[in-house]
Formats: structure tokens, C-alpha cells, sequence
């Protein structure tokens, strides 16, 4: 049975499952909840000195074809409770979850006794450690805090070194994306003493207006303000920035991956990128705690059958395969191959190859009898006389194919083709030994190499 | 009686005989699971007797997680292979799936359900081990699926069992009486096996009567009733005897028993009854190859006990179905073999449904040729065993049971399956085998050492 435990700078957790700081977060009721459901731990709905108030609506959506939710962008702030409710409530959920990582994010002005107030009230529940919220785009920014300090280095350094002048417990930073190069951030964390770090929080966002009101979503009568985005379409930026910082020699505290997840192999994903737990909102606020079990199935199943015991044996193995642009080989050629017993001639792979790629798409009206004596996947079917076969129109059959001697292998057919294993990329050898950027510069200069020509197009 | 095969070739046969509806491949597996909605506290759960996880494991499969799936499945039904290919999916989950109020089709929940326990069986995963020993030995009497099922939980809770098995074979009706389009014999003996490897003990060719039962009683911590039912009721007219009739069970037996091209068949089959059996019995009867088949019912479509789908299966494999037609007697030929049924026309009030006052038409009688007659009316209680087991009360001719723990009035005697529910689906009584488990293992905590 893999072991799924993990020791995040000290904080130990059953699963690498944690609830990020967030709505699903934000009371005793929910974690005792996404403890009973299964989840390894909680971050804590940031706590401040005072509750703010919040707007309605909050939250809006960005659907993709018809699917719900691909992006969520939220206008809520911190907690709306008191500072003396949550602590209650953390220190009794601690009790009864002793096993569990219960980590409190905090928010407070920026001057250092608001800051050692608070982590000396918040470390007394019990909790197993603190995550700073440098990271709030919207409402907080603008008075000082959340992301108004993640943006500046100098800032995130001091006020993670007056938090570790008070806390006992670690400190894990949380890391603002809405910045150029989220490394330069993460070392100034560091140099003041994180434990650990953990990001992205949300990017700044207007999900959408609405066409017949004019206002943007989510609406206050009328108004709206720029957001945090949130859920599956920030996967991509989120694992950018947890390599960039797991790539980094000078860091090397544990990070906590967040953005995104919401199936196992996204979770996987953040592991193999440098995580040692990740963090779950958007699909939580979706789907409910519930989903932490297919997320811990799917985790257990994968690791079984790549025969990993534990987290550790494969956390951070993608890492060393993340190079810089100039040291990728020039000379590696992939072409696309496209399976004709596997193909439905959806014209898909054409048209984007067409208009949008490199043409190198051969498209052949194919007769139906030669189309039926040849290799196809659909049979022909017989209503009232009339003969049916699948993929055609007018008596044709579209037949696709590779112009293998132009294509230049950028695979984005092998992307929009709907059938599994349809296109695949094979490999051909160029009879050119590897030779990246940089050594093309160093070869042309030196008069060993010949300019490598462009494609031939159409 | 003619044989399929001087018909038909064996290959020609087993093709007739395929998969229906055929598996699901990877990437329609995956278009579908993505329509489901993944509802909270799902009706299609709800309405699944075992009460499996649906949107869970159909999560599992659009996440590429087959084996976490058929986990799902297997943990509330361990014959979720049997139920995902037999289920009447139209009245249980897919007619719940809230899909339809969207007016699309529901989810293929059936199909979902094999793809996931089809993939476990190839990649021979094994899910469930047996539970710390407790030193308690339970008898299951019947391997059907009540008793497996009740045998596989029982062991999960670490309790020794002991199963016995009156036929050589093991599964009961899931092995030998679902059309074999449905559950093929040799699926039906993959599902045994994938039960009885948690370390389950099966003696066979042992049948139990009233004073082998007190005995097992005596002998045992607890015993477990899954004897199911008995043979086809009776049509109590003249000439049942008459060679050429057949009971519905023998009849699908031969499907799964021989090879395809060894099983009798008629030119002309008739088929007596309106359940699901009936179906059976005239699209077997069909693919074996008889030229005309006709199913006679005494009440008309609306009536019938046969799911819809099941009778939609019958008209597309081409079966006549005759309607308001009460048999009166099996006619014999000059060989006297049996060469068709006279019947009497029946009239009911109309909406009357399958309870109403049948009336025969007096004058109206008259006869359809068959040289093959297969009795399907249900199935008969197995009441002289019942009535021996001293103590055992019976609600009418079923055994009475607590429905929260299986028990029967006999201490320490459980019950689950067709010889509770009279007969009824795979997948009640894979439940019934749970819920006695349950009350089994109850009973077996709070007893002391024996």
C-alpha cells in the first residue's frame, strides 16, 4: 500500500491533500467536514485583526463550451469573522484532529506589532503552522497589505523576519503570481526566514461582462473591480512558477503547489514539478470535500503501477528536465504520423495545420467504395434503400495524411484530434548529432556549421 | 428435437450470441463519463439497490482512473460485472439520471459500469482481503448471488465460511439462467472466482434438505439461506407432460451447459408467459436459429412483467408476440410430440393492469402450430423445504425476514435472494446477501465464543 504521508518542514500530514485558505476553509463546520471527507490538511481562511466586510455578489465564472467552471474569479476578501471565533474554533478543531495539518494564514497591517500580535494569539490554538498571505490581489492590495507585499521583496522580507522574531510554529510564505519573476520574491521570503512557501494565489482578473448590462461580472449594483482567477485554466502558470522556484539553488525550502487541481494527475503533476503537498479550492467549491477521495485513488493507483512507496521517491523527479530554451536540441525532428484505421476524418487536424500551423496536411476526397475496400473503422449501415456510412458526404470520404517532408513536427494536430492515440509524433533521425542554441551560436561563430535553413512551407 | 447446429455453425452461433449491447471502447467510455453531471447525493445511487457510488466511480473513469472505478463498484456490489450487463438499468439508475430532465439521454450507466469492472478483471486487480480471523463459522447454503455475496462480506469481517452448493456449478441463475447475450457462462464463472479468491470454501454437489439445515445450525455460528427458487410454476393444463414442452429454465440451461450448436431447438418455438424469463427463453430461442418464435400472453403490452427494453429486444430479434391468449391445452401431434397450444381468447376492463379479473371469451378459441412449447410463468417457491425447517416462518410462500438484518424467526438462520423476494434481479439480491452479512455479523459480535 503506498504511503501517502508527508513532513512539510515539520508539519506532518497523513496526504498531501490540503484545503487551500479559502471559502470551504473559513469555519470549525467545514474542516471537521474535509477532515471526516479525507483531506491531510487545512489552511485556515486568512485571519485578520478585524473581520471585513464583504460584497455580494462575490464570484464569477468563465464556462468553455459548455463545460461550467474551466476559471472562477472571486471579489471576497479575508475572514468576515472575528479573530476570537476562529481561534476558538482552530484550537478545538486541532484537539480533535491531532494527526491533520492545521496551518493558519494571516493578514495584518504592515508594522510589526500587529504582526507579532496576531502569531502569538493564533499560535497558541495549538496549529502547526502559519502561512503569510502576501498574495491578495484585490481589496487588501490597496490598503497595504496582501499582494501590495508580495509585489515588493524588501517588504516580504521583513515582515516574514518579524513573524519568525514571534512564532514558534514554521512559517510558510504564500506567493503573489502578479509579478514578473516569482523567484525574486521567493529568495526575499527566504532570506527572512520561510520554512516553506507556497503559490500561486490568485491572478489578477476580469472574467467577463455582461452583454446586456454592460457591467463586468461579478456585479455590485452595476460596479465591478478586478478579481483573483482561480481553477483549472491557472494550472499552466501556477506549475510555471513552482519550477521556477524548485529550479532555483537558492532556494530549497518545501513548497505547497496550488492552482487548479482538481483531477490526480494534476496533483501529480505539481509533485513531479517540486511540491511536497498541494492546496484545493476552486474544485472543492465546485464538487464539495467529497472529491479527495478520487484525488487519493488515482494518487495510489499511479504510484502503484510507476511502483513508488512514497511521495518522497518521486517529488521534485521532473525537475532536472526543465532547462532554458537555448539548451534544447535543435536537432531532434518529430514528425506527425496519423493512424488511418483510427481516424473519424474530422477535417480537424487539416484545418488547424492549414490556417494555423506549417500545411502540411494532404487532403484527398477518397470515393466510398475505395473507402470501404481500404482500412476503415465504420461500416456502412442500410434505412429504406439507402446505404449510410459514417464520415461521408456526397458519395466522398475526407482522407487525411502527413506531408511528412514538410512537416515540422510542432504536434499541434496531434492536439486537436479527438481520438486517442490517432496522431503521435515519431521520431526521425536526422543523421545530425544533438546541438542546442547556445552551441549554434558558439558553431556558427567558429565557421563549423552551416545556417540552418528556414522550412519549406507551401 | 432438432440441434442448432444442423443449422447454424458453432462459429456462426457464438457470433449471434454476442455481447448486447457490446462493450464500451476507451474513448466513447470517456465521451460519456463526461456527461455525467456528478450530482450530490445522486438519484441513480439512490435507486441502485447495492447503492453503488455512481458519480464517484463514473468521475474515476473520465479521470483515467478505471481501477480506483471498478474499487467503487466492486465495494458495494461485488457482482457489479453481472449487474452492469444485466440490471434493468431503465427502472434503477439511468431511469433516475437527472441527465434526462436536461432532455438528453441519461448517462450510460450500465455500460460505465462494465467498462470499469471489465478492466479490472483483465488487469487481474484483487481489491478485497479477508478481514483478521475471529474464530466464527458461518454456512451459506446456495452460491448464487445472495449467498456469494454474503459470503464475500462475512469474510471481510473475518469470519470463516463455508458454502454449499447443490449443482456442480457455481453462481446459480447468474451462471445458468441470464440469456447468454447477456452474462456468457464464462464471464459468470470469472465473477465466482473473483468472490470466492478472498478465501471462501465451496462444497459442491451438496444439496441441504430440512434436516441438513438444523445440522448446520447445530454445527455452525450462524447459517445463511439462499436457496432461491424452484422450478417453473406449472401451467396445469392437458398435455404439459407431452415431450417437446419444456420449462424455461432447462431451456436457458442448455445456453450456457452445451455448446451453442448441441442445444435443442424447434422450428416453431412458443413461448408461455410476459416476464423477463420469457424474453430469455424467445431471443435464445431466436438466435439458435428456430424460424418462427412467438411469445402468448394471457393480458396485453401494458400488463406485461417484462422491462420495456427487454421487450423492445424481443420485436427487433422479430418474435411475435400474441396477446389476451390463456393456453386451455398442449396439443399433441401424430408422434406424440407436442405441436401447438389451443388458446382462448381473454378480455379485462381496460387500465385494469395485471391484477384485473381476466375473462375468457367463450367461442374463441383457437391454436398455434409449435413443435417446441417453453413454460416461462416464474419460478415456483421451493416450499417443501421451507415447510421442514421447523420454526421458520414464511410470509405467504416467501421466508419471512427482518428487512434490517436478513433474519429469519429461526435463531441464528438468515435469509437473502429470490427465496425472500421471490424472484427478482441480480442486484436485490446481491443487497439481500449484504444486509444478512450485516445482521450475521452483528449477531456474531455481541455472541460469546461457542
Amino acid at each position: 500500500m503506498p504511503d501517502l504521508s508527508i513532513d512539510f518542514c515539520g508539519i506532518k500530514a497523513p496526504n498531501p491533500f490540503w484545503l487551500a485558505s479559502a471559502p470551504p476553509a473559513n469555519s470549525e463546520y467545514q474542516v471537521r467536514r474535509a477532515f471526516d471527507a479525507g483531506w491531510g490538511g487545512v489552511v485556515w481562511k486568512t485571519l485578520g485583526s478585524e473581520p471585513v466586510v464583504n460584497v455580494s455578489s462575490r464570484y464569477g465564472g468563465l464556462d468553455y463550451d459548455g463545460r461550467k467552471l474551466v476559471g472562477l474569479n472571486n471579489i471576497e476578501l479575508i475572514t468576515d469573522r472575528t479573530l476570537e471565533v476562529n481561534l476558538k474554533e482552530i484550537a478545538s478543531v486541532k484537539k480533535a484532529y491531532p494527526k491533520h495539518a492545521l496551518i493558519v494564514s494571516l493578514m495584518v497591517e504592515s508594522n510589526r506589532e500587529a504582526w507579532h500580535e496576531i502569531v502569538k494569539r493564533a499560535q497558541d490554538t495549538g496549529a502547526d503552522g502559519f502561512e503569510l498571505n502576501f498574495g491578495c490581489p484585490h481589496g487588501m492590495s490597496e490598503r497595504g497589505m496582501g499582494a501590495a507585499v508580495g509585489q515588493v521583496p524588501e517588504y516580504a522580507c521583513m515582515i516574514t523576519e518579524w513573524v519568525k522574531e514571534a512564532s514558534r510554529i514554521p512559517v510558510i510564505v504564500k506567493l503573489t503570481p502578479n509579478v514578473g519573476d516569482v523567484t525574486v520574491v521567493g529568495r526575499a521570503a527566504v532570506r527572512g526566514g520561510a520554512d516553506g512557501l507556497s503559490l500561486i494565489n490568485t491572478i489578477n482578473s476580469i472574467i467577463g461582462v455582461d452583454l446586456d448590462t454592460f457591467a463586468p461580472k461579478p456585479a455590485v449594483r452595476g460596479l465591478g473591480s478586478h478579481g483573483g482567477y482561480c481553477g483549472p485554466a491557472v494550472k499552466p502558470i501556477a506549475l510555471n512558477m513552482v519550477s521556477a522556484l524548485a529550479c532555483d539553488p537558492a532556494i530549497t525550502v518545501p513548497i505547497s503547489g496550488i492552482g487548479g487541481i482538481q483531477a490526480w494527475q494534476d496533483a501529480v503533476e505539481f509533485l513531479l514539478l517540486g511540491s511536497t503537498s498541494v492546496q484545493v479550492c476552486t474544485a472543492v467549491m465546485h464538487y464539495g470535500f467529497r472529491i479527495v477521495e478520487q484525488l487519493t485513488s488515482g494518487l495510489e493507483n499511479w504510484m502503484r503501477e510507476k511502483k513508488f512507496e512514497k511521495l518522497t521517491d518521486f517529488i521534485g523527479k521532473s525537475v532536472p528536465r526543465i532547462k532554458h530554451w537555448g539548451d534544447l536540441d535543435l536537432n531532434y525532428k518529430v514528425v506527425a504520423e496519423i493512424d488511418q484505421s483510427k481516424c473519424i476524418n474530422c477535417g480537424l487536424c487539416y484545418i488547424a495545420c492549414e490556417d494555423g500551423a506549417h500545411q502540411s496536411i494532404h487532403w484527398d476526397k477518397v470515393s466510398e467504395p475505395e473507402y470501404l475496400a481500404g482500412v476503415h473503422s465504420a461500416q456502412p449501415r442500410h434505412s429504406g434503400g439507402l446505404q449510410v456510412v459514417t464520415g461521408s458526404g456526397g458519395g466522398n470520404v475526407n482522407k487525411f495524411t502527413i506531408k511528412q517532408d514538410t512537416c515540422v513536427g510542432c504536434n499541434m494536430c496531434s492536439l486537436v484530434c479527438p481520438v486517442t492515440n490517432c496522431i503521435t509524433m515519431k521520431e526521425i533521425d536526422t543523421g545530425k548529432p544533438p546541438m542546442s542554441w547556445k552551441q549554434y551560436q558558439e558553431l556558427l561563430a567558429a565557421g563549423k556549421v552551416e545556417k540552418i535553413q528556414p522550412p519549406q512551407h507551401v | 428435437m432438432p440441434l442448432a447446429g444442423e443449422r447454424y455453425s458453432l462459429e456462426v452461433l457464438t457470433h449471434r450470441f454476442a455481447d448486447l449491447p457490446p462493450a464500451l471502447a476507451p474513448d466513447e467510455a470517456l465521451a460519456d463519463a463526461t456527461r455525467c453531471l456528478y450530482c450530490f447525493d445522486a438519484p441513480c445511487t439512490r435507486a441502485c439497490p447495492t447503492h453503488i457510488d455512481v458519480p464517484k466511480f463514473i468521475r474515476q473513469i473520465m479521470h483515467k482512473n478505471e481501477l480506483g472505478a471498478a474499487k467503487t463498484i466492486l465495494e458495494s456490489n461485488i457482482f457489479g460485472g453481472s449487474c452492469a450487463r444485466a440490471c434493468p438499468t431503465e427502472v434503477l439508475c439511468e431511469g433516475a439520471c437527472v441527465d434526462n430532465t436536461l432532455l438528453q439521454s441519461p448517462v450510460q450507466i450500465g455500460r460505465l459500469q462494465r467498462f470499469a469492472t471489465d478492466n479490472a478483471t483483465a488487469r487481474k486487480a484483487n481489491f478485497f482481503e479477508a478481514g483478521p480471523p475471529t474464530g466464527k463459522r458461518v454456512a451459506i447454503i446456495g452460491a448464487g448471488p445472495a449467498g456469494l455475496t454474503c459470503a464475500h462480506e462475512l469474510r471481510k469481517k473475518g469470519h470463516a465460511v463455508v458454502v454449499f452448493e447443490a449443482r456442480d456449478i457455481l453462481g446459480g441463475l447468474n451462471t445458468l439462467g441470464i440469456a447468454a447475450y447477456k452474462i456468457s457462462t464464462e464471464f459468470a464463472l470469472t465473477e465466482v472466482e473473483l468472490v470466492t479468491r478472498i478465501g471462501v470454501e465451496v462444497r459442491t454437489s451438496q444439496r441441504i434438505d430440512g434436516v441438513g439445515v438444523v445440522k448446520l445450525l447445530a454445527e455452525f455460528d450462524a447459517v445463511f439461506l439462499g436457496v432461491g427458487l424452484g422450478k417453473t410454476l406449472p401451467l396445469g393444463i392437458e398435455g404439459e407432460g407431452l415431450p417437446g414442452v419444456w420449462e424455461s429454465l432447462d431451456f436457458i440451461f442448455q445456453t450456457h451447459t452445451k455448446p451453442y450448436s448441441e442445444c435443442e431447438i424447434g422450428q416453431r418455438v412458443l413461448v408461455i408467459g410476459g416476464g423477463n424469463t420469457a424474453i430469455d427463453v424467445a431471443t435464445a430461442a431466436a438466435r439458435l436459429g428456430a424460424e418462427e418464435v412467438t411469445m402468448a400472453y394471457r393480458r396485453g403490452e401494458l400488463a406485461m412483467p417484462a422491462f420495456a427494453y427487454e421487450v423492445g429486444l424481443a420485436k427487433e430479434d422479430g418474435i411475435r408476440l400474441e396477446f389476451f391468449a390463456q393456453p386451455k391445452r398442449i396439443v399433441a401431434g401424430a408422434d406424440g410430440r407436442a405441436a401447438g397450444v389451443e388458446f382462448v381468447r381473454t378480455t379485462q376492463d381496460a387500465g385494469a393492469g395485471r391484477t384485473g379479473k381476466l375473462v375468457p371469451i367463450p367461442g374463441s378459441e383457437f391454436v398455434l402450430a409449435a413443435d417446441m412449447v417453453v413454460k416461462a410463468l416464474g419460478q415456483e417457491p421451493l416450499l417443501d423445504l421451507l415447510r421442514s425447517l421447523p420454526g421458520l416462518k414464511l410470509d405467504g410462500t416467501k421466508v419471512g425476514t427482518d428487512s434490517a438484518t436478513g433474519a429469519t424467526s429461526v435463531p441464528g438462520l438468515f435469509a437473502g435472494g429470490d427465496c425472500v423476494f421471490g424472484g427478482a434481479e441480480i442486484v436485490d439480491a446481491v443487497q439481500g446477501g449484504k444486509t444478512a452479512a450485516m445482521g450475521i455479523h452483528q449477531l456474531l459480535a455481541t455472541d460469546g465464543p461457542r
